[in-house]
Formats: C-alpha cells, structure tokens, sequence
C-alpha cells in the first residue's frame, strides 16, 4: 500500500547557467526588498568551488543542520532533539550570525545629485542597512563571482575535502561552475521537524514548505535546523522567512518568478509522484551513497494505472496526472537520470535537482572524443559527487556520459547528415535541454482554487479600490 | 490617598494586562514574536539572555510560593519560618542574581551595541529599562533590606495584598504600611503587566512546550477548502 502525494519540484540544468543573477535580482524584488530581510536572498547563485551564502553553509559540523542517524539507526535532527533545542532556546549556538551573510548597505544616491559644486564627481558611499553608518563593504552574497578571490577563499570550500589530491586553484587548472539555490522544499524538511511552534508545515496538495506567519514566535530553531540555509530571519519583524516557490504565482499556472526571468532558460518545473509512507525509511537508509537512489524509489511513475488509481483515491486531482506524466522534472531527473539532488547526504530528501554541467575536456582530446573523456573533464568528477551524490561519481559519470551521446547524436544528425529512424527518447531530451520551449519547461496546474482564479482574472482578486 | 495606588491603579494595570493581550491576539498575531535579536548580535546575547531567562524563571518560582502560596500552608507542611526565609534567601538571591546579571548585559547590549539599538524598536529599550527596574529593585528587597536592615515578614502584607486583588477586598494598609522598597517592587511589577501586551513580553504565553509531545517530524497542512484544487 502507498500513500500518493504530488510535489511541484524544479530542475535547474547547470549546462546552461550564465550566472546572470537575473533570478536572484527578480526574486529580491518580489520577496524580500522590505526591512530586516535586506541580507536574504531566497534565491541566490554561488559560483564553486566557494564558501557560498551564508559563509561554509555546507559544514554541517559547524552549523549541525539536516538529519542523522543514531546509534539504532534512527532518523534524529542533527541540531539535537525536541529537549535538546528547548534547553537551547534561549541563546541558539547554531544560528549563523549576520556576519556569517553579510551587512547588507545601500548608497548615499542623493549625494550625486545634492552634492554642493565641487571640483571631484560626487559619490554615492555605501551606508550599512542595519546601522545607517557609512561602511566600507568587505563581503556579500556574491562576493566570490566567477572565483573572485577564490585562492584565498575557495579552499575552504567544505566540497574540496573530497578531491583526493589538492586542488590547485592556479590559472591552468582552474574550474568554475554556477550553483543557483533555492529552498528545496524536501519531502522531509528538517526545517518543518525543528519548528517548536508548529508554524512550518508542508502543503498537504504540492508539497511547498512555508512558514505560517501568524503562527512563528521566533525561536529560529528552523533557520539552524536547515542544511541548505534557506530559511532566513526577518530580524524586524522577528519571524522567519523563506522561498514560497511563488505558490501564489503557481496557483495559477505561472511559474516561479526566478523560473520566469531565467535568461538561460535552465529552470524546469513539474509534478512529481511519492509514495509519502516510504519518505522516513528512504531518509533513514543507512549509507549515504545510497540515498540517492532512495529518494528515486520514493517516486511513482504517472503512466501506471495503478499509481494513477491510487493518486486518485488519495485526494490527487484527476487532472494533475497529465501534468504529472507531462512533467519535465519527472523526465530529467526520474526518467532520464540526468538530474541529481543537492546534499542528498543532509537526508532531507530536496526536491530542488541539477543538471550536472560538462565541462571543457581537460588536456588533450581526440578531436570529438568528449564521450571518451567524460573522466578527463576540468570540472573534477569528485567535486560534482560531493555536491549531488555523496560522493558517488557513477550517477555523475551516468548523467554526463548521456548528455555527451545526445550531443553525439544530434551532431550526428544534424551536421554529419546521419539519417535511419529517430530516436524519440534522444529526440525528446534534446527537446527539453537544447530547445527549452516555455510550454515544455513549465508544466503547472492551473487554476485551483476560485479565489486564485479572480486573482488571475484581474489581478487583485477583485480588492482593488 | 492609600486606594490610588495600591487598589485603583493595580486594577488599571491589571485590566490593561488582559485586555491587551486580547487586543493583541485578535488583531495582531502577525507581530506575536520573540523579536530574537541573536541575528544581528551574539557574543553578549549568549551570556546575558540564557542568565536572564533561566534566572527569571526561578524568580517566578519563588514569587509563586511567596505571594500566591499563603504562610500558613507552607507552615502547615512543615517550613517553620526561618527555614522559609533561609530558603527564599538563598533561592532567591541566587536566581535573581542570575536575572539581575542577564539584564544587565542585555540592557547594555540593547544600549551599546548599534546594531541592535538600531534593530529595535522604542518597546524593546522600554521593556529592558522595565525589567531592570523590576529584578533590580527586587533584588533590593531579597538581599539588601533582608541583609542591611532586617527581616521583613512580606507575606504577612504584600502578599495578603495580591492575592486580596483577586478576590476584590483589597486592604490598601497592608501595603502602605510596607517598606518602601516592597512598595516600589509592586508598582514597577505593576507598570511592567501594564506595558506587558504591547511588547515582545507576549511571547511568553507561547512558550513552545508543545513540542516535547510531538511525534511527528513532518508536518503536512491540508489546502483550506475554498482553495482545494477542483
């Protein structure tokens, strides 16, 4: 017996990031332009290797975010248990602190304009946000784009600790890889798990994780408890905040608003199947190499009759199994295997996943030889295990190897003039990654709920003055 | 003269204290917070609001058994008198201690620190000005009356008081008969319940004790009916 729940989830492709921020900018005019949020970004893009935002987030030594197992094997936040965080409500020792972000500032912008005549250009100085005084920023969200300082930074990227031999970060070597993160909405948010109020909840219909905001007291226990650190604390209002997935956007069958600005057309998003009654024993498997391949079988294929009974009966629209068999985040990650969750090891189960990116072949290749030299890319193998698979560098290697025989055989095809019958499944991937068409990257139901509805139709839901 | 402040204004003050908080449940939930300030300072934060809050919740121990429990019930299981007041004494002068000290620090955190002074708002100062009044005179009363000029027996007066308020026949005699320091603990406890419901003090009444019983680790919230997918 299983239990069916659809979860809305995303799949960023990081062959096509630019790491243009324009997700980032989007996101933070929409969400969080408002006091006492100036430092959060729901949506942020880390170039790695790198520390990222907040500072090591990854280390979860330091910040204990995430699950564990204990002793018996049993699934226990890794932040402590429910007495454990109570004894510590009162000075929270894992909560990352506003320099572990960064002060956020603005500019004296009227001083260009103000400014009394002068021999100099007037200048626009930083002024902290939190404070009003000038600054003199030294850090930032996105202070080590495209390796900006990295050899001081960058080794102490908690991913390096997996490459074998020291990376060295010199001009020869050198790689880079964009990293746009959101809030991964988990089918086992340890966020939802450390909120001793009860005020974060995952929606019962799609999955989304928010945090209820009549209902958060404060106690912050969430903004530690999640790996990923994408709960963030409205030091105004003292509540916390967080990526909604744009539900209101979703609701009516828009997509998110980083999915939407995305100029590299890298965001998927769509249904997916789960068996809900399966997520704690996935998230408990023991070796967490395994995990990956867990959260796969948590997920139930649409085109069975017998899942779509069963959805049904379980309180899934009728409708939404079309979504879900249309899903492009069912085809990327599920079908194909292409793409890979964030820190599975964390055991959250995230349901935000990537394209792994290839990469330039390292040295010398034979002319169009990529598929031969998938282990020779700059990108080290072992850096891209560390962040998708704990470390496991066959889901990788499977991943890039797939994508370099679609390119092999497009090329084929298209340049090379090979003909015989079409491959559908090679056709459709390159559909999805190469062509990216709005219809195929967003596949959201529409239209639940009335009120969503007249918010659609005239766009304040009929409470405009 | 002895009803203003010892019967009108306690009722005042008390009569703000419950209307407030309905006020403030029923139209602003959405500001019921801790207001934490952990985010914008640490350091200071990690010594003074552990020490502050576990002080104060001895502290509240204490006034428990001191002025809601009357004298002849804890003589009555036992506790002769100077048993009790070696008990409040020590008990007490070690939590407030505690309190006193934690209050301190947040009070001059609040103050010095610019980010947090900056942070927050008029309210935050008011209640940490408040509560230092509060546990500082408190303290006055515990160790400097009991220690510097002798014991005073508060259950006899203060307490009858208190607990008079509620059964509405309150003597005002009792407490203006009181050493000053015991008259001024009760007017600035007084003040404080009255500026209680407009602060970050209502999160007290939402302490997460809840989640000890909690079994489940996922929490899943079905759509509201007029919003269920169709």
């Amino acid at each position: 017996m299983v239990k069916v729940r659809a979860q809305l989830a995303m799949v960023m492709n990081l062959d096509k990031c630019l790491g243009c921020h324009t997700c980032s900018v989007t996101c933070k005019n929409v969400w969080t332009s408002r006091p006492g949020v100036e430092y959060a970004w729901f949506n942020n893009v880390e170039t790695k290797p790198g520390v990222g935002y907040p500072r090591r987030w990854e280390d979860q030594e330091r910040w204990r975010g995430g699950w564990e197992l204990d002793g018996d094997g049993r699934l226990r936040l890794k932040g402590g248990g429910q007495l454990e965080k109570l004894a510590r409500i009162f000075a929270n020792p894992d909560l990352p602190a506003i320099q572990d972000y960064y002060e956020p500032w603005t500019y004296d912008y009227g001083e260009l304009t103000s400014a009394p005549r002068s021999q100099v250009q007037p200048t626009a100085r930083p002024r902290s946000r939190l404070t009003g005084e000038h600054v003199t920023p030294s850090w930032g969200p996105n202070w080590e784009d495209d390796l900006a300082g990295a050899p001081a930074h960058a080794p102490a990227d908690p991913n390096l600790r997996a490459l074998e031999e020291q990376v060295r970060l010199d001009y020869e070597r050198v790689f880079m890889l964009y990293l746009p993160r959101i809030c991964e909405h988990c089918l086992n948010p340890s966020c939802v798990a450390s909120c001793p109020s009860g005020a974060m909840y995952k929606r019962a219909e799609d999955g989304i994780v928010l945090v209820d905001q009549e209902a958060c007291r404060g106690w912050r226990m969430c903004v530690s408890g999640c790996p990923y650190k994408k709960v963030y604390f409205n030091w105004r209002r003292g509540k916390a905040e967080k990526c909604t997935l744009c539900y209101p956007r979703l609701e009516r069958g828009d997509p998110t608003v980083c999915s939407e600005t995305c100029v590299g057309r890298i965001r998927y998003l769509g249904l997916v199947l789960y068996d809900a009654d399966r997520v704690e024993e996935a998230a408990s498997t023991p070796d967490p190499r395994d995990l990956y391949d867990a959260q796969l079988s948590l997920f139930l294929d649409p085109n069975d009759p017998r899942v779509a009974e069963r959805a049904t009966a379980d309180g899934v629209p009728p409708e939404w199994l079309e979504y879900a068999r249309r899903s492009p985040v069912w085809k990327l990650a599920v079908r194909w295997r292409l793409a890979l969750p964030l820190h599975p090891e964390y055991r959250t189960l995230p349901m935000v996943w990537y394209v792994p990116p290839l990469s330039p072949v390292q040295g010398a290749a034979d002319g169009d030889e990529v598929f031969a030299a998938i282990e020779r890319l700059r990108i080290p193998v072992e850096y891209l295990a560390s962040l998708f698979t704990a470390g496991d560098p066959e889901p990788v290697l499977r991943a890039l190897r797939r994508l370099a025989a679609m390119r092999a055989y497009m090329r084929a095809r298209t340049v090379e003039g090979a003909d015989g019958e079409p491959d559908p499944e090679i056709e459709g991937m390159y559909r999805l990654l190469s062509l990216a068409k709005y219809r195929d990257r967003f596949v959201i139901p529409p239209g639940r709920g009335a009120e969503a509805l007249a918010l659609a139709a005239d766009g304040c839901g009929g409470g405009c003055g | 003269m002895k009803a203003l402040p010892w019967i009108a204004f306690p009722y005042a003050a008390l009569l703000v204290f419950v209307g407030g908080h309905v006020w403030r449940w029923r139209f602003d939930r959405l500001g019921w917070t801790s207001r934490s300030s952990q985010l914008l300072e640490q350091r200071w934060l990690r010594i003074g609001s552990p020490l502050f809050h576990v002080g104060v919740l001895g502290a509240l121990g204490g006034h428990v058994l001191g002025i809601l429990v009357p004298a002849r019930a804890t003589r009555a299981v036992g506790i002769d008198d100077s048993a009790y007041h070696v008990l409040s004494l020590a008990a007490g002068g070690f939590f407030g201690a505690m309190a006193l000290a934690g209050i301190v620090v947040l009070t001059l955190r609040r103050l010095l620190v610019r980010r947090v002074r900056r942070g927050g708002g008029v309210a935050d100062v008011v209640v940490d000005l408040a509560l230092l009044a509060v546990v500082g005179i408190g303290m006055g009363e515990t160790l400097g009356w009991n220690l510097l000029v002798g014991e005073y027996g508060y259950r006899e007066t203060v307490s009858v008081w208190f607990r008079q308020l509620f059964t509405l026949h309150p003597d005002a005699s009792l407490m203006s008969g009181a050493p000053w320091v015991y008259q001024a603990h009760a007017l600035a406890s007084l003040t404080l319940f009255a500026l209680w419901p407009f602060t970050r003090l209502v999160h007290v009444w939402t302490a997460p004790v809840g989640y000890l019983a909690r079994r489940a680790h996922i929490l899943y919230r079905e759509p509201p009916a007029s919003t269920s997918p169709s």
